[in-house]
């Protein structure tokens, strides 16, 4: 078999997951935070104010990396929720549920931070436009996600249903990114795109950036954490997690 | 592939494509009959509701802001740059509010004018430090003053 695909194989396996994520948490967390404060020094102090809005642009270099974060984690879920329901990976399971409420955070700041920054320069700290509202919802699908899952007694029908939800939330992801095109909103367009120029200086760019990888990587650090407890947790009658907690022998009926 | 998993694959992706048509075709439905905000071409068309309460977009006409002594009331013309609409608003308006700016403003129609009840800025997606537009005002300026200078 091939390496890669062999290598994939094994770490569909809770110890073998359990023992990787715990070697890469703490480097993760460390590239997380170091990132984060360069991108905080970069988007505080080098910065320009805006040419329009002064200062309070700012608020868009928390705003933003976690609006993709919130898009990302529920992709990143419902990917997790397919493979559970198809393949009945129990660490699908695990990771799908465990980037639930990372993500739901996630959108959670967004839309507090974007309500902050809505009252100065628009005007109001909510309106009901597209892109608002598709945001509200996808917070709405975490919850629902996240109450479905602690709603059902087996753990792991519990966890299958729930991605099945998650997966049809899916259709609010395109409708959230393509609200400011597809309607005419109070919420202004992308400013950065993959493809093509982005609409906003260099100077003001890069902090954004570093912040968003900063962000990606502090999800990931934050999902092993929760994936391996919820793994103990999954497989607590096991040998291997006996053999890891040999002193804790409580029941727990 | 175990035929278990294969039948599972195809049900769970069938589901997904039945919802996700159903979606793509709610949201055809509502492109066509949701508007968040009315232009002042629209409004004069007839297009947004008569008598109810609607949002009208538009951009704020230079030289139109007229602020009546002694009251917060004030009066402007929003212009979608075809038709212009005559907006009265009395309250505080938001720091981006200047002529030029793109505005939201929410009312009704009031004897051939839109009396406002909220007026909000709506920000483009353009993000640059304040020396940089300077410049490039100063170069339109610039250039401006020498196609006047320089008739030939």
């Amino acid at each position: 078999m091939n390496p890669l695909v062999l290598w994939f194989h094994k770490l569909g396996s809770p110890p073998y997951f359990y023992r990787f994520a715990g070697r890469w948490i703490p480097w993760l967390y460390t590239v997380a935070l170091v990132a984060a404060a360069f991108g905080f020094y970069g988007a505080l102090f080098t910065a320009p104010a805006d040419y329009q809005q002064g200062d309070s642009f700012r608020i868009m270099y928390v705003h933003v990396p976690c609006a993709w974060m919130g898009l990302f984690a529920y992709l990143f879920m419902a990917a997790n929720g397919f493979i559970a329901l198809v393949w009945r990976i129990k660490l699908s399971e695990t990771l799908a549920m465990a980037s639930a409420p990372v993500g739901a955070a996630f959108t959670f700041i967004t839309l507090v931070t974007g309500s902050l920054w809505g009252k100065p320069t628009w005007g109001t700290w909510w309106t009901w436009d597209a892109r608002l509202t598709s945001e509200l919802v996808l917070l709405f699908l975490y919850f629902g996600v996240i109450g479905l899952y602690h709603a059902i007694e087996d753990r792991r029908q519990a966890a299958r249903a729930a991605a099945f939800l998650a997966l049809v939330g899916v259709v609010n992801l395109p409708i959230v990114h393509y609200s400011v095109i597809w309607w005419n909103t109070l919420h202004q367009g992308q400013t950065v795109s993959l493809i093509g120029p982005s609409k906003i200086a260099p100077s003001m760019l890069w902090p954004l950036l570093t912040l968003a990888f900063a962000t990606h990587i502090f999800f990931f650090a934050s999902l092993f954490a929760r994936a391996r407890v919820a793994l103990l947790e999954l497989e607590s009658g096991k040998e291997w997690v006996r053999a890891l907690l040999p002193v804790t022998e409580t029941s727990h009926d | 592939m175990t035929p278990t998993r294969k039948r599972r694959l195809i049900a769970v992706s069938l589901i997904l494509a039945a919802i996700g048509i159903a979606a793509a075709l709610t949201v055809l439905a509502l492109s066509r009959n949701m508007s968040y905000l009315f232009s002042p071409s629209e409004v004069l068309a007839g297009k947004a509701p008569d008598g109810a309460s609607f949002r009208l977009g538009g951009v704020v006409l230079e030289h139109s802001i007229k602020r009546a002594p002694g009251s917060l009331t004030v009066d402007f013309i929003v212009t979608d740059r075809f038709r212009e609409m005559p907006v009265q608003y009395t309250g505080v308006l938001p720091d981006l509010f200047r002529e030029g700016q793109s505005i939201i403003a929410t009312g009704q129609m009031q004897d051939g004018h839109f009396s406002a009840r909220e007026v909000l800025a709506k920000h483009d997606e353009t993000y640059m430090p304040k020396e940089v537009a300077d410049a490039i005002a100063k170069a339109k300026a610039a250039e401006a003053a020498q196609h006047a200078g320089n008739p030939h």
